[in-house]
């Protein structure tokens, strides 16, 4: 029992102050179980003690059996010296036994002990010392074995091991006492009650050790992000756009966006195409609650569909609005093509297109999927969540807009921006924001932005002073680069790691 | 954004001095192009012997094919540094103007063509590498993989006008394409390019149409068959010296500026720099006669007042067109209103479509990065959640707290994910179905959140066990009553994955939630007070028997069932290797609303 080896460790200290030897004074109990004892007395400093390691030489079971009954060859000498006319060797294992014939006789040849007479062998000696049994004994009784050449013999002939043996020299600590009290792994409510918590002592505690891991949910890391970013629009006083509705048009997706039929990312390659249901119909009023038009934007006057379906016809086809268009053919049915939103800039357009019936300032935002026919890698996913804010106002400037980003960013802790001169198909002018990222020591473009086009609004039948800002980021990329994410699908998706979501930090943007 | 690649060299000495990466990086932002990279540093490919002089590898906006050459970047940026004039244009006036007469079957493939000449044209290697390079980017960019326009140039010396266009069945077209040595077909051209790396990709563009378009020259020379490849005869070469362009198309604008790009980028080469030869195109079947290229500039008014306003500056007429000149217009205060600039849009400029366009180079020549910068006013907007998007956040807090993790899976997955692998049957009325998906993990818009919790936790078999996981999600299913013919749906969905089954713990959850969300569990022979939720025992195929429930709501004195939560069915798990049991929950959570 550990505990009465510890009351057993203070007994035998208590003679004197002089240090104790392990090994001499409990020398048949394992040395892990003294270290556990003295471990505990020591976190209470009752002892103070000091490791020793020694190299100890033991004996195999072979070994031992030699140091019992004598080597292999002593046993063939006995034999053949007793029978004294010579012994048949045939006979000779019958007698011994296989293994003692087989290295005994030769070990015995070599020290000239018998010899061989034909089929017999006969004694040259009349008696012999079995050195290698008094090897043995000796080790046996003090561990130890100085001559090294003996040791490597005996090694060789896997008679003996060699082992390290741990001892501990053991003296009484500042607060030795005779006694060692149980100590009480916990404050409990029966020690409160009965008064023994006086008395009691506690086990000490680890402070170098965590505590115990506490059982938590927790919520996905992009979305923390996200509810950050949601948090700095309605700062900033926007509304949240109705984005639960992944399927569009190919009119809200592109073509009332003044997107070119022929624009590349409308490709097959870059845009998914619905095959089934397998066309929409064209504009018209949703039903109510399809999505929920906020109580703010249920219109005033009822939009025409059928007048902004052919403006924007006519803008591609042949210009209007100051515009001379893109002057080409402009088709019906690639217009009800349904597609996977590109983008949340659909949905934009769509509360752009109902405040036309009550044209007045508003700011919406949205953070929600969007989908792209890419091929998947590191950084490209065929989903990714698109971060995007429009601000409609009269009189708005591009120096505003500027002015609105630095704001917007700082709340995220970019503080240095710049704009470059960027092309977006309904955009004009158009800006891609750089930021100075200080870890990375360069320029890093963190978002697009502009002027939604005349084209655009004025096809809704917005006033041509109402000019209305938008821009975009991925809510992915900049968490990757904020927190070293190097493959998107370790943030998105069913490869992410559950610890990464269950171990990562608050989302503090304007801090991290 | 097409991305060019010119030589270093050669633009720093046509810009007048040498730049740091740096220094032209900064011009390049200001421009509005990027400097994606100078390959000064880097390793550079050895061709014949020769390692390729280092590059500048610029990124043009997708919309300025005035930029997609050497000869472009060049002549913009020297404007925009104020250092060369705006060039001016010129047709000359041969005295027998070459003439390209198009017949009417080409109406059947490939309905217009427009011509040019560049006569004393001197190339040299760079000359003549970026001319046919500006051709390839122009096919790939705005003639959508020569698909729209494509263009050939051949060597006026070689073959003898008029020209036609014509439309004839393949059979009887037979010439000896561009670098080839025996006469072929149409027909047998087509075989012959099927596997060709860079044509055999083009082939599809008329190869099943009963006549193709062909150019011939007087003498019945096949100066090209559009837009897959020209006639051997008439091929351009170093030392080619009047060039003629034939540009076919079925798109007149696309036709149009591919004409304007070819001819305004390279006549800076000929004898007299900028002088372009038109040709006359006779066709007379779909009143398509004129004289191409159409080079004169286009005029076009802008406000003051509204590029002004735009940019927040208050500059004058006459400082406005002082900017624009740097972006290559010629712009003039008009002498009839002092609100009106009038602009002469170059026809290298076809990226201007309306005075928002004149605005903005405005403001880049003015300097982005120099505008005043304002905050726009707080016209009193209210800040406010979409009221679904409230409601799912109430659910996912609770979850959370109640000690589940939040997991964000894709929306888009297989149809047997979706469907047989849940043991459920597709009616073909429910799920929207992706017509091009680049693989199979990508086939339907899923109409369960259950395919994204399940594979989760099959891609998180490493983590210790019970896994408690949900998440509050859209799906989408077909509606044909709407525009867009589906509709989304906000879910919540929980799994538990571990030694025991779970299920009464994912009930626990249910019941948390509903309290959350102030609905009563109502118990049989009870009346509600309020909102109430009930369970039945659920026969279906996605659990194991008898250890499902459908989940019932009384909202508002109406019934209505919900989701339903239960064992998982192990034929379920077998399909998304799951080794032990899992309980699940789904819910449509609109119903609070």
């Amino acid at each position: 029992m550990a505990s009465d080896l510890t009351n057993q460790i203070l007994d035998a200290l208590s003679a004197s102050d002089a240090p104790i030897l392990s090994s001499e004074a409990f020398p048949s109990t394992p040395s892990l179980n003294v270290k556990s004892a003295l471990d505990r007395l020591e976190s209470r400093q009752m002892v103070q003690y000091e490791t020793l390691e020694k190299e100890i030489v033991t004996l195999t079971a072979e070994g031992q059996e030699i140091a019992a009954n004598g080597s292999h060859e002593a046993k063939v000498f006995a034999v053949v010296l007793a029978a004294m006319d010579g012994l048949k060797i045939s006979d000779l294992p019958g007698i011994v036994g296989k293994e003692n014939a087989k290295v005994g006789q030769g070990n015995a040849f070599k020290r000239g002990w018998i010899k061989k007479d034909k089929d017999l062998l006969r004694a040259s000696a009349d008696s012999i010392v079995d050195e290698t049994q008094q090897q043995l004994l000796a080790v046996q009784k003090t561990k130890t074995l100085d001559d090294k050449k003996v040791v490597a013999d005996l090694k060789r002939r896997k008679l003996i091991g060699l082992a390290k043996e741990l001892a501990f020299k053991i003296t009484k600590g500042p607060k030795y006492a005779r006694e060692f009290v149980k100590e009480q792994t916990d404050l409990t409510p029966e020690m409160i009650a009965n008064g023994s918590w006086k008395t009691a002592h506690l086990k000490p505690y680890n402070f170098n050790a965590k505590g115990a891991p506490t059982p938590s949910g927790t919520l996905h890391p992009l979305n923390k992000v996200r509810q950050e970013f949601r948090n700095i629009f309605f700062d900033m006083g926007f509304e949240e756009m109705p984005t639960n509705r992944f399927v569009e048009t190919g009119f809200w997706n592109f073509d009332a966006l003044f997107v070119p039929q022929q624009h590349p990312a409308r490709d097959l390659q870059d845009t998914f195409y619905i095959s089934d249901p397998a066309v929409a119909d064209p504009p018209r009023e949703d039903p109510p609650n399809e999505p929920n038009p906020p109580a703010q934007l249920k219109a005033d006057n009822p939009l025409d569909y059928k007048k902004y379906w052919d403006n924007v016809r006519e803008v591609h086809e042949h210009g209007k609005f100051g515009s001379i268009g893109y002057r080409y053919p402009w088709s019906a049915d690639e217009s009800l093509r349904l597609v996977l939103r590109t983008h949340t800039t659909s949905i934009s357009t769509y509360m752009l297109h109902k405040l036309a019936a009550n044209p007045r300032p508003a700011r919406f935002f949205s953070i929600d999927r969007v989908f792209r026919n890419e091929s998947v890698d590191a950084t490209h996913l065929a989903e990714f969540h698109q971060v995007e804010g429009v601000i409609a106002d009269f009189g708005l400037t591009l120096g505003g807009l500027i002015g609105f980003m630095e704001v917007f960013f700082a709340k995220m802790g970019i503080h240095k921006l710049r704009f470059k001169p960027a092309y977006n198909p309904y955009t004009e002018p158009s800006m891609e924001i750089f930021g100075y990222h200080d870890g990375l020591g360069k320029w890093v473009e963190i978002g697009n932005s502009g002027m939604f086009r005349p084209e655009m609004l004025e096809s809704m039948g917005l006033p041509k002073d109402l000019r209305v800002y938008g821009w975009g980021l991925s809510l992915e990329r900049p968490t990757m680069i904020k927190y070293g994410v190097s493959n998107i699908r370790e943030l998105l998706g069913h490869k992410v790691d559950l610890h990464f979501i269950e171990t990562n930090p608050a989302i503090r943007l304007e801090k991290d | 954004m097409p991305t060019i690649s010119v030589d270093k060299a050669a633009l720093f000495q046509e810009l007048g001095r040498e730049y740091t990466t740096e220094e032209f990086d900064e011009l390049c932002f200001e421009f509005g192009i990027e400097l994606d990279e100078d390959t000064t540093n880097s390793d550079r490919p050895i061709v014949d012997g020769k390692q390729e002089p280092p590059q500048l590898k610029i990124e043009i906006p997708a919309n300025r094919y005035d930029l997609l050459c050497f000869e472009g970047i060049a002549l913009m940026l020297n404007i925009f540094l104020g250092r060369n004039p705006l060039p001016e244009y010129k047709l000359t006036q041969p005295a027998r103007m070459e003439q390209i007469i198009v017949k009417e079957d080409t109406t059947k493939i490939r309905p217009y063509v427009a011509g040019a000449i560049l006569r004393n044209i001197k190339f040299d290697q760079a000359r003549y590498a970026s001319f046919i390079a500006l051709q390839d980017k122009l096919h790939q960019n705005l003639a959508r993989q020569r698909t729209l326009v494509s263009i050939g140039t051949h060597d006026l010396d070689t073959v003898k006008g008029p020209f036609t266009y014509e439309a004839l069945p393949p059979k009887d077209i037979k010439f000896t394409p561009l670098n080839q040595t025996q006469e072929m077909d149409g027909e047998e051209l087509m075989n012959f390019y099927e596997k060709h790396q860079q044509l055999g990709k083009y082939l599809h563009i008329i190869r099943d149409s009963p006549v193709y378009p062909v150019i011939y020259d007087s003498n019945r020379t096949v100066c090209s068959l559009p837009p897959i490849i020209n006639g051997d005869r008439s091929k351009i070469s170093l030392d080619t010296t009047n060039v003629l362009i034939e540009i076919t198309a079925l798109d007149k604008t696309k036709l149009d500026i591919v004409s304007k790009m070819m001819v305004t980028m390279f006549s800076q080469y000929t004898l007299e720099p900028f002088t372009i030869e038109p040709v006359e195109i006779v066709s007379e079947h779909n009143n398509e006669t004129r004289v191409t290229p159409d080079i004169a500039p286009r005029t076009a008014e802008a406000e003051v007042s509204y590029i002004n306003q735009c940019c927040g500056l208050s500059l004058s007429p006459a400082e406005i067109c002082t900017l624009l000149k740097k972006m290559a217009f010629r712009a003039k205060p008009s002498t009839t209103s002092p609100d009106i600039i009038n602009v002469e849009i170059p026809p290298t400029r076809a990226d201007v479509l309306h005075q928002c366009d004149i605005m903005e180079d405005v403001a880049i020549a003015y300097g982005f990065n120099s505008l005043p910068r304002a905050f726009p006013n707080i016209s009193g907007t209210v800040a406010q959640p979409l009221p679904i998007n409230k409601l799912s956040d109430i659910v996912r807090v609770e979850t959370a707290m109640a000690g589940w993790s939040e997991v964000l899976p894709l929306i888009l997955c297989s149809h047997d994910e979706n469907f047989g692998w849940l043991n459920r049957k597709d009616d073909g009325n429910t799920a929207v179905k992706l017509a091009n998906p680049k693989t199979l993990e990508f086939q339907v818009v899923r109409t369960s959140l259950l395919p994204g919790l399940l594979k989760t936790i099959r891609e998180n078999k490493h983590h210790s066990v019970p896994m408690k996981i949900f998440e509050v999600s859209d799906v989408a299913f077909k509606d044909l009553s709407l525009e867009r013919k589906s509709r989304n749906e906000r879910h919540f969905a929980a799994a538990f994955y571990g030694k025991t089954s779970g299920f009464e713990v994912v009930h626990g959850l249910l019941d948390r939630v509903m309290a959350m969300l102030k609905t009563d569990f109502l118990a049989e022979g009870e009346t509600p007070k309020g909102d109430s939720y009930y369970i039945k025992e659920l026969d279906d195929p996605t659990y194991f028997p008898g250890h499902a429930a459908s989940i019932h709501v009384r909202i508002g004195g109406k019934d209505k069932v919900i989701g339903s939560f239960g064992i998982l069915h192990p034929t379920v798990l077998e399909k998304y290797e799951l080794k032990y049991p899992v309980s699940s929950l789904e819910l449509n959570v609109e119903a609070f609303m």
